[in-house]
């Protein structure tokens, strides 16, 4: 814990593209203020304390170019399509490059979709959001009418940057669903090169409305991605998400979730499966605004090489917010010399008739479970691969949608049999 | 639910006319003028008749200290403290070095009869034997502390039959300098935080233990620290060394005058445990924690630090804290040594506007280290508490184990109660497990009580009594007596 608050790290770059562009507000202008105040975080600001964007600053992102090779962003649709297993049919909204491709898109019924616009208001105080409040081009607006079920709906996002200038889109979606409303989405995200992807998702669900939200990032090897979720959940509505984390050199995913009224439901479960040298940080805010809410969270790592996992998940439960009944649970499975995880679960509680509690646990493979399993004579990889898989079942299991869940499954399964080939 | 109510009502009619421990002593006072550079520290290290290595190291904390930043990743507020607008060495007037009781101010006596707690014969104090069928207790030694200046200690000679050294710091730089030279800040780097080099450049007292090879410390040390003067933070050091094999029981109990201007108490602990070497250190803190409106009351921001040196060596730090008007304090250990084990048992009580930000952190380097930390933590009036621990595994603590289980009880709606372990394993083998709960005292539970005949105050303190059985358990028997005491004056209100 040092003893000093450092600075962040210059955020020039993109303060230079926001300044140049057209198109600003005032929303814009106080988030450009906040980040040229704030900088880049780096370690030692408490909500970054381990995970620094200070290789951001140092990279000359440009712009996204109009028009990447058409080949190949059908090329990389296709190996998505194949490797988690969705079918054509499945009604999906494509960005490439942080812009929306209409050609590759089709969008289901009952839901009306706008685009985002440069003069919406734009602003928040957490330095990724801040980030993508200035140089937000583009993203969706879905609304799904009150009562209406709009199905499920993939959201693909597509980066391709392979001529060595590294790129950064920030696309910028609003998801609203009225009472009673659902909707499921698949938030995929994939691509090829050296890119920086910042989406940032404003969610409201309304009364008794039901929100699924699987996100899958398997950006490229060396990409960055640096996402952020806003939601507020209304009386009896219920936001269920989940994260697996797959790709990116470095990656963090922050999630801010509001219970406002009673009976509101969140759930923030996630999985990060890394490798070599990846860097990825979970990190939540759920703050129960209202009695009687229920969050629950479990999320699970699975650490192998020099991958660095990172989870940081606060429950704040309000003086209003009696009868909250609040969980969350981290375990962390180390399966190398040189994996390092971070985790910091933390309860802050102003009100008395609360239920919350929380847990934690790092360790390897439990070596009693191994040698059960090697004296039934299961090969030893055979042995880890239905550990390994056991472990990320319980939290993967937790997704309400059967078919995201299959998914999301089917991810995890490829991800391991290509790791221990 | 009347019962809680009725609890809340009660914990809010504690005001400050329940600290029973606040009057101030008129003493003659030889201060150091007000405000903090490079003179004060010489003024101080001349008072003290210090040798030059110690005023360079002072003065080389000093420098560390003016280029920090005071932390602010606590969850404290208070306003900004004026570093320059205190005394940093405050000493009674006295005679040369009380010989007997009857040298002894009369005044301080007084004030010790008052703390009601041991010096607890003051027939030991004189050195009078107890008499036979009187309270058979064991022995324990003493090293008053009265502001800044250690007055008297008892048990001297019992403790140099056995090779124990016991005595203030400062005693110790002139009678042990190779010992104090070697450990001073060898745990808690002069630069190591923005308290820490504060303390180290301008402490003015302390206790100096040392247990030589082998031996089992024939009694319980203990330090009674008190502050008295007005306006003088207490800048406490102690150093504790225990040599292969050796082992150690410490205690440190705290009262402090009441009064309204906030007092800065920035102390230093460093513990080091050689092979097989074992320390066990026992806080029962009770600073004046401001009136109930958070008017006045400590701030008590204390660096202590146990390194595990040696194979098989073990600290254990076990603390009850109902005091202060702000706890910012984290016992840690460093295990270093193979097979080295950290223990952490706290109970951290908070009522009116106290805010307590307190934990530990256990740092395994060594192989099949192993560390347990229990924090229980219960929250009243309108006072915030939080528990903050780390617990870090090294690429070489193969084998090692942490356990840590916080608990967090809530006594009426407008307090707070915060858990916030940061838990870092850079090693496969290690294994960390972590749970915390929260909750308020469970209306079953009263309900049980209640209906086999116990009063509401029974049963709540039954229940609360409960709740921190784990950690008092842990605390020698003088001080669980003491502790117990505590947690029902801090809560009485809570018992209707």
């Amino acid at each position: 814990m040092n003893a000093f608050a450092p600075a962040g790290v210059s955020a020039a770059a993109f303060l230079d593209r926001y300044a140049a562009r057209a198109g600003t507000n005032p929303a814009r202008d106080r988030a450009a203020d906040t980040l040229r105040r704030t900088g880049l975080p780096r370690t030692g600001i408490e909500a970054w304390k381990y995970t620094s964007l200070r290789a951001l600053g140092d990279i000359p992102f440009a712009a996204a170019p109009a028009t990447p090779d058409d080949a190949t962003v059908r090329a990389i649709l296709t190996e998505a399509e194949q490797a988690v297993g969705l079918g054509p049919d499945l009604r999906r909204a494509v960005f490439v490059n942080g812009r929306f491709d209409p050609s590759l898109s089709s969008l289901p019924d009952g839901v009306s979709a706008g685009r985002f616009h440069a003069t919406d208001e734009a602003s928040d105080d957490d330095v990724a959001s801040a980030l993508n409040a200035i140089l937000a081009e583009d993203g969706l607006v879905l609304r799904v009418a009150p009562g209406a079920d709009a199905g499920r709906l993939l959201l693909l996002s597509i980066g391709v940057a392979e001529d060595g200038t590294p790129i950064s889109f920030h696309p910028r979606h609003r998801i609203e669903l009225g009472q009673g409303a659902a909707l499921s989405v698949l938030d995929l995200s994939v691509g090829r090169g050296a890119y920086l992807n910042n989406p940032v998702f404003d969610i409201v669900v309304a009364d008794g409305a039901r929100l699924g939200h699987a996100k899958m990032q398997a950006e490229a090897p060396t990409a960055q991605h640096l996402a952020v979720v806003h939601a507020e959940i209304g009386a009896g509505g219920e936001y269920d998400s989940f994260t697996l984390t797959l790709g990116a050199a470095l990656a963090r995913h922050e999630v801010h979730v509001r219970l406002a009224a009673p009976g509101a439901v969140v759930h923030v479960n996630g999985a990060q499966l890394l490798d070599d040298r990846q860097h990825a940080d979970l990190t939540s805010v759920i703050t129960h605004a209202a009695p009687d809410c229920n969050s629950r969270q479990t999320v699970k790592n699975v650490l192998s090489g020099h991958a660095r996992g990172v989870f940081q998940g606060k429950i704040l439960v309000e003086r209003v917010a009696q009868k909250t009944d609040g969980y969350q649970m981290n375990q962390a499975l180390l399966l190398s010399e040189t994996a390092e995880i971070d985790a910091k679960p933390e309860l802050e509680i102003y009100a008395d008739d609360v239920r919350c509690s929380h847990g934690a646990t790092v360790g390897a493979l439990d070596p009693d479970q191994l040698f059960y399993l090697r004296s039934r004579g299961v090969a030893e990889h055979e042995a880890r691969a239905m550990l390994v898989k056991a472990f990320l079942h319980d939290a993967v299991d937790l997704i309400g949608d059967e078919i995201l869940r299959a998914t999301l499954d089917r991810a995890v399964e490829s991800w391991w049999n290509r790791k221990d080939a | 639910m009347p019962a809680i109510t009725e609890t809340r009502d009660a914990v809010e009619s504690l005001g400050q006319s329940t600290y029973k421990w606040g009057f101030e002593t008129d003493i003659e006072m030889d201060l150091a003028p007000k405000g903090l550079n490079e003179d004060t520290i010489r003024l101080i290290s001349r008072r003290k008749e210090e040798p030059e290595w110690l005023l360079d190291w002072r003065l080389k904390a000093f420098q560390a200290w003016q280029a920090m930043a005071e932390p602010t990743w606590a969850k404290v507020s208070h306003p900004p403290i004026d570093f320059q607008d205190a005394h940093y060495y405050a000493a009674p007037k006295k005679k040369a070095g009380p010989k007997s009781l009857d040298e002894v101010d009369p005044e301080l006596l007084r004030t010790y009869e008052k703390l009601g707690i041991p010096l607890h014969e003051q027939a030991l104090l004189a050195g009078v034997e107890v008499p036979e069928g009187q309270e058979a207790r064991a022995p324990i030694a003493v090293d008053a502390v009265f502001d800044s200046v250690s007055v008297v200690t008892t048990f001297r000679e019992t403790l140099a039959k056995a090779g124990v050294i016991f005595c203030p710091i400062s005693e110790a730089v002139r009678d042990h300098p190779e010992l104090v030279r070697r450990y001073l800040g060898s745990v808690v780097p002069v630069s190591d935080n923005f308290y820490a080099a504060l303390n180290s450049a301008v402490f003015t007292d302390g206790s100096f233990v040392y247990v030589p090879r082998g031996v089992r410390c024939p009694m319980e040390l203990s330090t009674y620290f008190r502050i008295n003067a007005r306006n003088t933070g207490q800048f406490e050091r102690t150093l504790i060394v225990v040599e292969d094999g050796a082992s150690v029981s410490y205690l440190e109990g705290c009262t402090a005058p009441m009064r309204d201007e906030n007092q800065l108490h920035a102390a230093v602990v460093e513990l080091v445990a050689m092979d097989d070497a074992s320390i066990k250190y026992s806080t029962v803190q009770n600073w004046y924690p401001g009136d109930e409106n958070g008017r006045g009351g400590i701030y008590n921001f204390v660096t202590k630090r146990g390194a595990c040196r040696g194979a098989r060596s073990k600290i254990s730090w076990t603390q009850v804290e109902t005091g202060s008007a702000i706890t910012w304090k984290y016992p840690s250990c460093i295990l270093q040594g193979d097979g080295a084990v950290g223990e952490f048992y706290s109970v951290a009580v908070t009522n009116n506007h106290q805010q307590a930000d307190t934990g530990t952190k256990m740092i395994h380097l060594g192989r099949n280290t192993r560390s347990t930390i229990i924090a229980k933590t219960i929250s009243a009036g309108q006072s915030d508490s939080t528990y903050r621990g780390l617990v870090r595994m090294m690429p070489k603590a193969s084998g090692a184990r942490n356990f840590t289980q916080c608990d967090s009880l809530l006594i009426g709606d407008r307090c707070g109660a915060h858990t916030v372990p940061y838990i870092e394993s850079r090693n496969m083998t290690a294994k960390v497990e972590h749970e915390a709960t929260t909750s308020k005292i469970s209306e079953d539970q009263l309900f049980y009580c209640r209906q086999r005949g116990l009063s509401e105050e029974d049963a709540v303190g039954l229940i609360v009594n409960g709740f921190c059985k784990d950690v008092l358990k842990e605390l020698p028997m003088e001080f669980a007596v003491e502790a117990q005491k505590l947690l029902q004056i801090s809560l009485e209100g809570s018992v209707g």
